[in-house]
């Protein structure tokens, strides 16, 4: 049912028949910096105000003002919030682009475009629609240099009027969106109204898209996958935060110092965190580590070529073993790669970052929602395992905007590990750093500064004993690395489990992770109505992998492995993991363009490959 | 039990004997510079009555980085990767503003792989003293010239040092480090005093210590070994260091004498060897080291102290407790917090 109500679409002139409603996606074409970023979200937010599903993906060049930018917004009944690839509403503001923008539309399309571009030259197989913005704007914004900022909330009007969006729901996002600032809302208002006015006098609706009222956004909330993790990160009780600004992570860290600042200065206006902005990712791991060696709740937030930055104290943290959280924010890289365009390539080399053996655990966020509670899942298990946990998220969730369900306030304590104080000491009277006491690989640690004279340890990379003492004897280098093998194996049974989705009877299996989850729920649904393909669906949510996951391979036939980077990176962790003769079964998807998936192009490669 | 009394052992202020001090025994080479270093941060640590548990220590990669195996072991100790100790450091202060952070460094260490860190950890001004045991080489690759070895030095092997030296000192005072000084690894008193001013002072104490690699770099030729030091050593002061537990009972004269006040009420005194000299002027401190380099003397003693301007950590405002132990109730904010978030973003 989900999709057989979105009929084929026809020319222009046929489209005023059907009626399209709550499943669309509006492309809007702007140039960056040109304050379009606040029409958008007043857009994004007035859908969603109206209980439809949505999402909105910023498609943004490295470049600060002046290049071309894109804004995707998908509204969907069925709550399908992955990227479609198909826009069914391009506005197009941008001279630039607008002629490229036009030609890649399908047929059907509807084009709000400035009148001067006159559009409508260029194809007789889509609708369009003329609005003569610098007059519209003129009449209502007498200021001439704010014009240029105002004039992009007029299409919001237009979109409003053309697709039955009530301009009382626009208020109230252009409200939310200025806030105290009174007179821009009032502007922007006016503005939006004017578009309104406009379309309603002067052009005839011909397109089949409509947005009605719904009700499955009650109570939900707008945020990004860096904001959440912002605020995870907050709850979970992190102390001290050092990074280096690298897109498309910043955000990460200057949405937590806001936060801080409102919900973590004491009465005394004391901070109880410390958050410095480090001379490189090389100091900002240091820094990280240092503070986990002397017992904070540290972290660092960057990208991969922060990451690479990261490789030799990432392994130095892995023998001496100390905690801290690393967000890595993928995106496509490096140096002038596509910073502003989403990856899931560094699974492998953060997997094994750093030289000789060493191996990290990756905790691996699909939504707004787990950047916040696996927030929490990271500083629990770098403690208790006592080593670097990797937040493995990227562009596309870090940046857009997603819906989502409020966060659930964690109900799981912090947990600091096995740390021994003054107490514990005078009741051992000593200790041993890396003794495995307890069979799980994991060693007792003290903190500098606890005041026992058996409390101090040497802390060091690989070459030690038990004691922590420097050693270069065969067996104490063995038996330590044996013991840290044992760790990581304990590390499974307490890394988050996968999510599983499951019928009875599918011989096909699908394995993703992150953010192509939303393309693959939607392409199950596809594959399911258009080519009778049932699938299983199995989500990863950590590395190492747990036994879920050996089961689930063991029990399909075929199990594709979806990710977005070329090289199959997880299938290739997959088949270290894997007994040798389940390896034959993986087929790997790989979508690798810089854009987020699409349903769609799961949809044709995996019916493809099963010769349909 | 005995029935003769026996001496009691000497102790310092806190009760404690010098070989609570004390650390493992050294494997760098018979008279190598950085064991009298060693000796001296026992000294110093021990006459100051620093309780040993207080303090962190930290170091890089290469000789020196490894010294601090060889003094107190009842501190915790770090031995991180090269040239990034200043990174690690500034982690754990921030985690526990109640360490006294110590960091042992090379020549090597410091002024070529570590360049970038040591700058940025001498402009931050973060309470710790930063030790660059300095002599000219890489010991522990065998004796390759570092980035402070003075141009026309000589290796060994006759190999000319062709590119001019990174005074540490000058950049350290450039860039902001609060207490800035020179010494020599050879001489017990001025370097025993400096370190005992280090532990009083609170913000950058940044001591090149010349520390002759008897091994590598202690031939003719060289100008970082113990003849060419004794030879061409110039003291900027003479000095001496009245602890704040301790009474004050000789006077000095103000017009030869400059007396600095510690943070912690300790008084560095310094007796001017040279007329006019004065430890808290930026500028004339950059000017004097660059004429020692034009007259290629190894200039020793305090180029420049600064007890007024804020330290990194003063700067961030943090609570007094350490923010390595705040408890939950402190580190994650009611569900009141939460819920005014999410009101936010519906």
């Amino acid at each position: 049912m989900a999709t057989t109500d979105i009929a084929p679409q026809g020319t222009g002139g046929q489209l005023g028949r059907k009626r399209i409603v709550n499943d669309m996606s509006i492309q809007v074409a702007t140039v960056n910096g040109s304050g379009s970023q606040s029409s958008n979200t007043v857009l994004l937010r007035a859908i969603f105000q109206m209980g439809v599903p949505i999402s909105g993906k910023n498609l943004f060049p490295s470049n600060i003002a002046g290049l071309p930018t894109w804004y995707t917004i998908r509204a969907n009944k069925d709550g399908y919030i992955g990227r479609k690839k198909e826009i069914d509403f391009l506005v197009a503001m941008n001279a630039e682009t607008a002629q490229d923008d036009v030609m890649s539309l399908a047929a059907g399309a509807s084009v709000l475009y400035d009148e001067p571009l006159g559009l409508d030259k260029l194809r007789n197989d889509l609708i369009f629609y003329s609005v003569p913005y610098d007059k519209l704007v003129a009449a209502v914004c007498p200021e001439a240099k704010l014009r240029k900022l105002v004039k992009n909330m007029v299409y919001v009007g237009v979109v409003a009027q053309l697709l039955e969006i009530e301009m009382g729901e626009v208020e109230k996002a252009i409200r939310k969106q200025f806030a105290a600032k009174v007179k821009a809302a009032n502007l922007n208002l006016a503005a939006a109204q004017a578009g309104f006015d406009y379309a309603k006098a002067s052009l005839q609706k011909r397109g089949a898209f409509y947005i009605e009222r719904m009700n499955k956004t009650a109570g939900k909330i707008i945020i990004d996958g860096n904001s959440a993790a912002a605020l995870g990160c907050m709850f979970a009780g992190c102390t001290v935060v050092t990074w280096y600004p690298i897109t498309p992570s910043s955000s990460l860290v200057e949405t937590m110092i806001d936060y801080m600042k409102d919900y973590r200065i004491g009465p005394d206006g004391k901070a109880t965190f410390a958050i410095v902005q480090a001379e490189d990712e090389l100091a900002a791991i240091g820094m990280v580590i240092g503070a986990g060696w002397a017992g904070a709740r540290s972290m660092t937030a960057t990208a991969g070529p922060g990451i690479s930055l990261m490789a030799e104290f990432a392994g130095l943290a892995y023998y001496a073993e100390i905690p801290g959280v690393i967000w890595d924010i993928q995106r496509v890289g490096p140096s002038t790669g596509l910073p502003t365009r989403t990856s899931q390539g560094d699974i492998l080399c953060t997997a094994f970052l750093s030289h000789g053996d060493t191996k990290h655990i990756m905790l691996i966020p699909n939504s707004a929602a787990e950047c916040f509670s696996m927030a929490s899942d990271a500083f629990n298990l770098a403690e208790q395992f006592q080593t670097l946990v990797f937040v493995m998220s990227d562009l596309d969730l870090g940046m857009n905007n997603w819906m989502s369900d409020p966060f659930e306030y964690p109900t799981t304590p912090i947990k600091r590990g096995k740390v021994l104080d003054k107490a514990d000491l005078e009741k051992l009277g000593g200790f041993a750093r890396y003794r495995d006491l307890d069979g799980d690989g994991v060693g007792y640690r003290t903190l500098p500064g606890t005041e026992h004279p058996a409390a101090a340890y040497f802390t060091r990379g690989s070459g030690h004993n038990d004691k922590s003492n420097y050693s270069e004897r065969p067996d104490d280098y063995e038996n330590n690395m044996e013991r840290l093998n044992r760790k990581f194996e304990t590390a499974r049974s307490f890394v988050p489990r996968p999510e599983i989705l499951k019928g009875e009877k599918a011989k096909i299996g699908i394995i993703a992770y992150g953010t192509s989850h939303w393309g693959i729920i939607e392409s199950r649904d596809q594959l399911r109505n258009e080519y009778a393909i049932e699938t299983d669906y199995l989500r990863l949510r950590a590395y190492p992998f747990t036994r879920e996951v050996h089961d689930f391979i063991e029990q399909h036939e075929r199990v594709y492995v979806v990710e977005q980077n070329r090289d199959a990176q997880m299938l290739t962790l997959l088949k270290l993991d894997l007994k040798p003769e389940l390896t034959t079964r993986l087929r790997s998807i790989s979508h690798l363009d810089g854009l987020p998936l699409d349903a769609r192009s799961v949809t044709d490669e995996l019916s493809t490959m099963e010769g349909k | 039990m005995a029935t003769t009394p026996t001496a009691e052992p000497k102790s310092n202020r806190i009760g404690l004997s010098v070989i609570d001090y004390k650390g493992g025994k050294t494997t760098l080479c018979a008279g190598c510079g950085h064991n009298a270093i060693s000796e001296r941060i026992i000294e110093a640590m021990y006459d100051m009555g620093v309780q040993p548990e207080r303090v962190a220590k930290l170091s890089g990669i290469g000789c020196s980085s490894k010294s601090p195996a060889y003094f107190m072991n009842r501190s915790h100790s770090f031995n991180s990767v090269h040239g990034r100790m200043p990174s690690v450091a500034t982690g754990a202060m921030l985690a526990n503003r109640n360490l006294i952070a110590l960091g042992v460094s090379g020549d090597g260490d410091t002024a070529s792989i570590g360049i970038g860190q040591f700058v940025h950890l001498m402009r931050r001004n973060l309470p710790m003293i930063y030790i660059i045991e300095d002599n000219g080489v890489y010991g522990l690759t065998k004796g390759q010239f570092s980035a402070t070895a003075d141009l026309g030095s000589k290796l060994k092997s006759g190999v000319i040092n062709d590119l001019p030296p990174i005074d540490t000192c000058g950049l350290a005072i450039e860039l902001g480090a609060t207490f800035v000084g020179r010494s020599f690894s050879g001489d017990k008193r001025q370097l025993s005093t400096m370190l005992k001013a280090a532990i009083a002072h609170h913000g950058t104490v940044m001591l090149d210590v010349v520390s002759p690699c008897v091994t590598f770099n202690d031939h003719e030729g060289s100008t970082k070994s113990y003849k060419y030091v004794k030879d061409h050593e110039e003291t900027l002061q003479e000095m001496s260091f009245v602890p704040h537990f301790e009474e004050i009972d000789v006077e000095y004269d103000p017009g030869t004498t400059v007396n600095v006040t510690m943070h912690d009420g300790s008084s560095l005194r310094l007796r001017k060897l040279e007329e006019d000299y004065d430890p808290t002027n930026r500028i004339a401190a950059m000017t004097r080291l660059s004429q020692a380099h034009e007259h290629g003397e190894v200039l020793t003693g305090v180029f420049y102290v600064n007890t007024k301007a804020p330290s990194f950590l003063d700067m961030l405002n943090m609570v007094d407790q350490p923010l390595a132990t705040l408890p939950e109730s402190v580190t994650r904010p009611g569900k009141a917090a939460l819920e005014a978030a999410m009101e936010e973003l519906r």
